[in-house]
């Protein structure tokens, strides 16, 4: 057998594919697009790390050169400040500026300086502002505003983003001085656990793809086995008869491989309508990994001639007719198991291996352990899909009906559904990988969202400030509750001791009772009460003596730093600093964690216990609980601060920042797997329309002994949910056996057990989707006009 | 004509797209007849025999069957009739391939609620009757065709309905078979007092009724119905 | 049908009288037209004459039917001869329907009506011919199939003609 033979015989096949009539030329395109979408979802999940990569350029190459050091004003030099403020649940990034000559640098993508109170903004920044949603927004950032930033200057064309010129940075609230843009580009920035997702993923979209392509060369077996038993009949031989089918979905396979990149040509150019894991790229960043999308193209047409090869092992081609292998070999299971049994035997030595901050991880046993396990999952549905439905009972006639299908032929059912194991156990995996993340970044604040919700931290020139700024927050719309406290610091007075650099020290916190109970666990409080509160060595914190050699009952403490650092500004000598008495009936009590989760340590103090005049450098700093009934009390809130002091710092606690961004890499997942499983929708579909189609004399017979439409409507669904079922528990066993796997590699414990719940939500859709999308096909071939045979 | 017929059709009309399948056709039969219903290809026989079972609601004319206006009950109605009063046997294509013999069989008895136990022994009985009860645990595939034809016959008779329709039931049997299966059908109907109405374009098998009607462009000549 | 040659045939398995053979033969062969004495007399006159048959012995009593005949090697061998000669096929070419169809056409009679009042009586036949074969044995069962072949292709020529008429009027009118 040569080369020729073969090019010519996947030729004609190719020819057959296109030429084939009305209905060939249906399945051949038919099958492209199922190949396509497949292909262009490959695509982009190949691109993937490469739009990373691209952002983190971007990146870069807007940010302030902090290699330079300018140590004083230029005529090119200027004082910068990133902000990042968060608005409802998107973040908004800003670079504020003030120029110190008059030839400043214009920053990348901007068409020019702005003048003082003026900015630039994202398009999509342009248009929030624009809108009546950007209304709050518009009190936050107060300048006017003077142009557009282009992509130069943008992560991603739906990045939300300003640079404004502002007057009151000064050399003590800044990030820093500079006189150029332009960071080193990083080299690829990838840590193992986000190649170890980006892998898993793509495994987890190329099997789906096969296993639809799979189905796909099946579509119209009927009419290819007659065409192909008339080319025995002139002739062919059997090999013939193979090379020529294999054709057909080769041609298919390659017109599917143009609709894909066509589709992922359009798909690339709405990369910035969509933000996923904050990421949201420019067209021109969306470009696969090379060897990814070599391997997408070549893998999918070869996939495609192998498996029609495979398809037609079973079926001997004669001229009169294709016969099938009238007795299906009863499936393995051993073989099945030992894929499965493989996979794992690659993961489970990895198990604690894997470190989060490497940046590379052994890819090859990931990849490979994770591909035998999905493909030992996926080959063992359709040996579970026999045994459970040989066990089967008959029950109502629509059940009856669905059964006895399922159990003459359970393969083609087995086969379009692995699809779906391959995507929801890919997508259990993924998820509970994802929630180990999300745990792992709230965890580490401990952060009680219970007590309060945002807090803010400002600096205030005196005490009187301070508590100015609390009140302030306090009457802002949407807010139930303000801890507000002014904190300070005192030293112990006198000389250093042997071995001290600088005077000890401890915190003070100002308060009412209410707010200083948020930090330490008391008796009892009235104004003018006094505590020592000691953390005892929690979260790592110093020993109690820390606090103890300063700050004890009874002890005079220093409200001024006695002895200074040399660069601080000098105090005039010999004045007496100011000095405070800590009352002898203070009490000494334990510190509890505050609503961010820190045990603080030191002084807290009630307002009339300690003049506020005196302290030193005090800052406001406040948690704010909001009423969860007023919308957008956070954004309220977040203008507030804002207004008071452009340069105060506003967390939002359990940062909802990190959950925006959390909940977008959720939603990815869910997408891409909803989209895959779409894909096994479709194929599933597919054959339910063409097995009705097949049927059209019998249905309509059905129908003239008055067989109810509904019982076999139900007869479909059963037939649909059936394998879908099962191949749903198939998925959540199998996923949520390999996301524990996968997250004890990282070391992870696992956080949520019913990541599965969604997924199998999207398969309970798809069951009713392929039922319901046969129906009017079913309806149409019920009636009479099958039972016409003239 | 002493009795008075249990389903008649007046003047029914029905056209497919551009072609008129039936052009005022005329036709009636008693209880208990055998009619044989024949004309050549495409002359509208089996349309007329849809209509007068009620699986294709005619474009005019009217059907009455045992006193009830056929075209004037709702699909949902019809679909009932059928499963009760009215048993089909086709040429072929009818018999569901997943199902054993015996579950075909039991089939329409279960559409109308029966018991699954109960309807499969009278699904076995039927099948004895037809002499195909080797059948009974196989499917249709593994049987050979006038087997199917008689399990088809079976079926018809299992819910001893009144009108027995039968739309060319030999025509993809070999003369030997069908003359069995025609023998079997007309003797078991003739048992249960049913009618038969017996779609056909070959006379032997027409020689099996009691009387025959041919159907020509859509229109019943020679109607012997009495007014 | 030659009835001497089915009589030799049935005198094959022994020796038989004139009764008897008239009996076995509307037994099998005479279902429509039993044979009358005469026929069976004359024809074993002429097969005793030519030498075909024998006279084995005669019952008291007298007359041709009480004669017992047996038959001769000259018989068997012309009995082999008859069945290894194959029938002509009855080619039908001149046939009364269609000589009625055509004076129907060329009078203005209603041909179509001719055709289907001879449809009709030709399915009459056939129903009570399917009749007598479900309750007859094989032999009657063969018998009517035979008919029910004949009156088949008969109707088929009927149907065809009908489907014709117009033609074959325009062509008789030419």
């Amino acid at each position: 057998m040569t080369l020729r033979t073969w090019a010519r015989d996947l030729a004609l096949g190719a020819r057959f594919a296109v030429t084939g009539g009305r209905s060939g030329l249906l399945r051949t395109l038919l099958t492209a697009t199922g190949v396509g979408f497949g292909v262009a979802l490959l695509l982009l999940a190949a691109s993937f790390p490469n739009m990373l990569f691209q952002r983190e350029v971007r990146e870069s190459v807007r940010a302030v050169d902090g290699s330079e050091q300018v140590t004083s004003p230029r005529a090119d030099s200027f004082l910068h400040l990133s902000r990042t403020t968060v608005y409802r649940d998107d973040v908004i990034s800003g670079l504020l500026l003030r120029p110190e000559g008059d030839a400043p640098p214009v920053p990348p993508g901007a068409p020019a300086f702005p003048g003082t109170g003026e900015m630039l903004v994202s398009p999509a920044l342009g248009e929030l502002l624009d809108s009546p949603e950007g209304d709050l927004l518009k009190e936050r950032l107060p300048y006017k505003i003077v142009g557009t930033i282009g992509p130069a200057g943008l992560i991603g064309p739906a990045e939300l983003r300003y640079v404004a010129h502002v007057d009151f940075l000064n050399p003590e609230n800044l990030d820093g001085r500079g006189t150029r843009y332009g960071w080193s580009v990083p080299e690829e920035p990838m840590n193992a656990f986000l190649i170890l997702l980006v892998v898993v993923a793509c495994v987890v979209l190329l099997l789906p793809v096969l296993v639809f392509v799979a189905t796909a060369v099946r579509f119209g077996g009927e009419q290819r086995d007659r065409r192909l038993a008339a080319l025995r009949l002139i002739g062919a031989d059997t090999a013939m008869t193979r090379r020529i089918a294999a054709g057909e979905s080769l041609a298919s396979a390659l017109l599917g491989l143009l609709v894909g990149l066509g589709v992922f040509a359009v798909a690339r150019q709405f990369a910035g309508t969509f933000t996923i894991w904050d990421v949201n790229a420019f067209p021109g960043d969306v470009v696969p990994m090379t060897a990814l999308a070599v391997l997408v193209l070549t893998v999918v047409p070869v996939a495609s001639v192998v498996v029609s090869l495979v398809a037609l092992r079973g079926v001997a081609i004669e001229p009169l007719g294709v016969v099938r292998v009238s007795t299906p070999r009863s499936r393995r299971l051993w073989w099945r198991l030992l894929l499965l049994v493989a996979g794992g035997a690659f993961l489970v030595p990895l198990v604690g291996d894997v470190r989060m901050a490497e940046t590379s991880i052994d890819a090859v046993s990931v990849v490979t352990g994770t591909t035998l396990a999905l493909i030992g999952l996926t080959t063992l549905l359709p040996w579970i899909v026999e045994a459970c439905v040989k066990r089967l009972h008959a029950g109502p006639v629509a059940w009856q009906l669905a059964v006895r299908r399922l159990q003459l032929s359970s393969g083609t059912a087995a086969r379009a559904v692995s699809g779906i194991v391959v995507a929801a156990t890919g997508a259990i995996a993924l998820q509970m990988l994802f929630q180990a993340m999300e745990t792992e970044f709230t965890q580490v604040s401990g952060e009680d969202t219970s007590r309060a919700q945002i807090a803010i931290g400002a600096d205030a020139r005196n005490s009187e400030e301070a508590r100015r700024i609390i009140d302030r927050l306090r009457r802002t719309e949407g807010v139930t509750g303000v801890i507000g406290i002014v904190e300070s610091s005192v030293w112990r007075p006198g000389p250093l001791e042997d071995g001290e650099e600088f005077s000890p020290r401890a915190s003070i916190r100002v308060g009412d009772c209410a707010s200083l109970r948020e930090f330490a666990t008391l008796p009892s409080c009235a104004d003018g009460d006094v505590f020592v509160f000691l953390a005892h060595g929690a979260q790592g914190n110093p020993d109690d003596s820390f606090v103890t050699r300063t700050a004890r009952p009874g002890a005079t403490v220093a409200l001024r730093d006695p002895h200074p650092h040399p660069s601080e500004p000098q105090r005039p000598k010999g004045a007496p600093l100011p000095e405070w008495h800590i009352p002898a009936t203070a009490k000494v009590v334990d510190s509890r964690p505050d609503p961010t989760g820190m045990y603080e340590y030191g002084i807290l103090a009630t307002p009339s216990a300690i003049d506020g005049a005196e302290l030193d450098e005090p800052d406001a700093q406040a948690m704010v609980r909001l009423d969860p009934a007023v919308p957008d009390a956070a954004d309220h809130v977040r203008n507030t601060a804002d207004a008071i002091d452009p340069t105060s710092w506003v967390r939002t606690l359990k940062d909802t920042e990190r959950d925006a961004a959390f909940s977008s890499v959720r939603t990815g997942i869910l997408v891409g797997s909803t989209l895959t499983m779409l894909l096994v929708a479709a194929s599933l579909l597919v054959a339910t329309l063409e097995q009705l189609r097949d049927r059209k004399r019998l249905l309509s017979s059905l129908v003239a002994f008055g067989t109810r439409r509904s019982t076999l409507a139900w007869s479909v669904l059963w037939q649909t949910a059936v394998p879908i079922l099962l191949g749903l528990a198939l998925s959540v066993a199998g996923g949520l056996g390999l996301g524990v796997v996968l997250l004890k590699m990282g070391g992870q414990p696992v956080q949520d057990w019913s990541g599965f719940l969604p997924v199998v939500g999207i398969g309970l859709g798809l069951i009713a989707t392929v039922t319901l999308l046969s129906m009017p096909v079913l309806w149409r071939l019920m009636r009479a006009d099958g039972l016409r045979t003239e | 004509m002493t009795a008075t017929p249990l389903l008649r059709a007046v003047g029914l009309a029905k056209t497919y797209g551009p072609t008129p399948a039936l052009a005022g056709a005329d036709f009636s039969i008693r209880a208990g007849e055998v009619v044989a219903v024949m004309g050549p290809s495409g002359s509208g026989k089996s349309t007329l025999l849809h209509c007068l079972a009620g699986i294709v609601r005619p474009d005019a004319g009217t059907i009455t069957y045992d006193g009830r206006e056929l075209t004037a009950l709702s699909d949902g109605a019809r679909s009932s009739l059928r499963r009760t009063d009215f048993g089909f046997v086709f040429q072929f294509g009818q018999l569901v391939p997943e199902l054993t013999c015996v579950e075909n069989v039991a089939l329409p008895l279960r559409l109308n609620g029966e018991k699954r136990k109960a309807a499969e022994a009278r699904a076995v009985e039927w099948l004895a009757r037809l002499e195909v009860d080797d059948t009974a645990a196989k499917r249709p595939g593994e049987i050979s065709g006038g087997q199917g034809q008689r399990v088809a016959v079976a079926r018809a008779l299992v819910t001893s309905p009144r009108v027995i329709f039968a739309d060319e039931p030999t025509g993809a049997l070999d003369s030997l078979n069908g003359e069995r299966v025609m023998r079997l059908l007309t003797d078991a109907s003739r048992d249960t007092g049913a009618a038969v109405v017996l779609v056909t374009h070959e006379a032997r098998v027409a020689a099996y009724s009691d009387r025959e009607i041919v159907v020509r462009d859509g229109s019943v000549r020679d109607a012997e119905w009495a007014a | 049908m030659s009835i001497g040659h089915t009589l030799l045939g049935l005198l094959e398995s022994g020796p038989r009288h004139g009764y008897d053979l008239k009996r076995a033969f509307d037994e099998k062969f005479g279902h429509d037209r039993p044979l009358h004495y005469g026929q069976v007399y004359s024809t074993m006159s002429r097969l005793l004459k030519n030498g075909l048959v024998v006279v084995d012995g005669i019952e008291a009593g007298g007359g041709p039917e009480r004669k017992r005949y047996a038959i001769t090697e000259a018989g068997i061998t012309d009995v082999a001869q008859w069945l290894a000669t194959p029938e002509k096929p009855e080619p039908y070419l001149q046939s009364t329907l269609y000589t009625k169809v055509v004076l129907a056409l060329l009078t203005g009679r209603g041909a179509a009506e001719l055709l289907d009042t001879q449809r009709a009586e030709h399915l009459r036949l056939m129903r009570e011919l399917t009749r007598r074969k479900k309750d007859g044995d094989l032999a009657d069962q063969l018998i009517c199939d035979h008919a029910l072949f004949h009156l088949e292709a008969d109707l088929r020529w009927l149907e065809l003609t009908a489907a014709r008429l117009d033609r074959l009027a325009e062509e008789i009118r030419r």
